[in-house]
């Protein structure tokens, strides 16, 4: 299975951009590690249920109340690019 | 004895009885980090200035009065820079103080200094920190450990009273054996995550690293609880760490996992655990062989699990809001894959890859639903050994601190150094590691390190545990020589 896997493909699907040496690299590092993964086969696991986190806790709500949190410019303080109140994005549609 | 070496309890006395100010306890931290750390090299900044002011008019009346504590990168501490030892973060403010940063605040103790770790607490070496290599205070040609490694070596070089770390797969306890000092990671949901930044939510907690295991007890004292912002915090009644420190161990049961005395461990690191089982013997605790069956898998589900929840959480990272933004993209697409290629380092970048691809379709139920499976058996393995033990005994690491470089190039072989210490990640319990003797390697005396893992919610017996054989041997004594 990790003979399919395809570093270029994937890293974009990560939207991470890799150059010629790190695809090079990874591809063959990766492959290794998801040889090495292959062992989970060996184990037996029907019926057994999923777990996503160890503890039991579920549906945790809070009030849905007002509070104080950032102002405006706090929430921008760090961004790389801001205008009028609002965070600058790339533009997504030509 | 120096102001700077002593442990946070003997500062304590010495606090509360007015030998000693709030600030004089930074001066003397401030005096040590300019002496030692141009070689431990373990702080990537600190406010001098700031936490002196919050001296001042410390509250040494409180738990924690008036004791400094310094904090690994990865943890938001107000107005200071948080930047997860990454490039991507570089110059980012935090805005707001983490849950653990205010209860550390709440019990009197003042945050003082950002700690060096391996770039979003990938790694178990602290080399992969974007910013400088932190050395092992006890041969400074060898790495600390990771991925807090500086909060480890700070403690160790007596550069800190006490520090805080992040374990996701042994991330605290593998660096605190590797340097030489305590390291508790506290059960999953014990302590709140809200403003650490996440690495794998499934499995990272907040503990502390001290110079012994009361200390431990105190810090963990003020750093539990339910938190609101933090939905997988456990609603539990506040206790008091410290109740069992002192009481008798005779009787208690400690477990030998058989699948963890394995030939692959550093002959040296076999005897002082073995010593130390003998140790517990000789004070009145009944070792018992357990089985954990389901040992040899925990390093592949971590490497799925793990890394699956990490290219989740690291998504955020996208030049907008936050952090590093690649000049003059051409599409929004450009824009994302190389602000992400130029602000990640190579690990992180490894491990976002391995996570997408874990994650994605067509493979989602081979690997990651699969190790969420096996995941299960792991948990079930514990669950049925501690029918049988209170808890279970091992080494942290097969090994010691290795050389700078030694072992860059081999990913895998990094990751399998975390057998010991995964799976108790992924079972949700709570584990500690503790000084217990040393090896010797090149010339060089490099500590070795105990782990006692305990059932979810039973830090006080693991504590209890750790505090008699403590007690009753030199180790958390010795100091590197700096």
């Amino acid at each position: 299975m990790s003979a399919d896997f395809d570093v270029r493909y994937t890293s974009q699907l990560a939207r991470l951009d890799l150059s010629e040496a790190e695809a090079a690299k990874f591809q063959e590092q990766l492959t290794h590690i998801l040889g090495y993964v292959e062992k989970l086969k060996e184990v037996n696991v029907e019926g057994v249920n999923p777990t996503a986190h160890s503890s039991e806790l579920c549906n945790v709500f809070r009030a849905d109340a007002e509070r104080d949190w950032f102002t405006t410019e706090q929430a921008l303080a760090n961004a790389p690019r801001q205008a009028n109140g609002l965070f600058i994005v790339t533009k997504v549609l030509e | 004895m120096e102001l700077h070496q002593l442990n946070i309890s003997e500062l304590q006395v010495l606090l509360r009885s007015r030998e000693v100010t709030p600030v004089e306890a930074i001066q003397a931290i401030e005096g040590r980090i300019t002496t030692t750390d141009t070689r431990v090299r373990g702080y990537l900044s600190r406010d001098t200035e700031k936490a002196l002011r919050e001296a001042s008019t410390a509250d040494v009346s409180k738990p924690l009065g008036g004791v400094p504590i310094a904090i690994k990168d990865v943890i938001n501490v107000r107005g200071e820079s948080c930047s997860a030892a990454s490039k991507i973060l570089k110059g980012y403010t935090a805005p707001y103080d983490a849950t653990v940063i205010q209860r550390l605040r709440a019990a009197g103790a003042i945050p003082f200094g950002r700690l060096n770790m391996d770039e979003f607490a990938m790694g178990s070496s602290t080399e992969n920190s974007a910013f400088q290599k932190t050395a092992n205070p006890w041969d400074l040609n060898r790495i600390p450990g990771g991925s807090s490694g500086g909060s480890a070596a700070v403690v160790a070089a007596d550069e800190a009273f006490g520090s805080l770390g992040s374990d996701t797969g042994g991330s605290i306890r593998q660096p605190a054996a590797l340097c030489g000092c305590v390291g508790m990671k506290p059960s999953y949901g014990r302590v709140s995550r809200f403003g650490l930044i996440a690495f794998a939510s499934s499995l990272d907690q907040i503990g502390p690293f001290t110079k012994n295991v009361r200390d431990s007890a105190l810090l963990l004292n003020a750093l539990c609880g339910k938190d609101p912002m933090d939905s997988t915090s456990l609603p539990l009644p506040a206790e008091d760490f410290s109740r069992e420190l002192g009481r008798d161990i005779k009787g208690l049961r400690i477990g030998m996992p058989k699948e963890y005395f394995i030939d692959g461990i550093d002959p040296q690191v076999n005897a002082a655990v073995r010593a130390a089982i003998k140790q517990y013997e000789s004070l009145g605790a009944e070792i018992v062989e357990v089985s954990l069956p389901h040992t040899d898998y925990a390093v592949a589900v971590y490497y799925i699990v793990a890394t699956a929840e990490a290219s989740a959480n690291l998504a955020r990272f996208d030049g907008v809001r936050y952090g590093h933004r690649t000049d003059n993209p051409q599409t929004l697409l450009d824009h994302y894959g190389k602000t992400r290629a130029e602000g990640f380092g190579e690990e992180v970048k490894r491990r976002i890859i391995l996570g997408t691809y874990v994650l994605s379709s067509g493979y989602y139920d081979a690997y990651y639903l699969r190790a969420q499976k096996v995941r299960t058996l792991i948990q079930q393995d514990f669950e049925k050994a501690f029918q049988k033990v209170d808890a279970i005994i091992c080494p942290t690491s097969p090994e010691v601190a290795f050389k700078i470089g030694e072992r860059t190039n081999d990913p895998l072989k990094m990751y399998l150094a975390d057998i010991f210490t995964i799976a108790a990640n992924l079972a949700g319990i709570c584990g500690i590691s503790i000084p217990c003797g040393f090896a010797e390697k090149d010339g060089s005396r490099l500590p070795v390190g105990l782990q006692l893992l305990g059932k979810p919610l039973e830090e006080s017996r693991v504590l209890q545990l750790a505090h008699a054989y403590e007690q009753s041997t030199p180790w958390h004594r010795e100091r590197p020589r700096l």
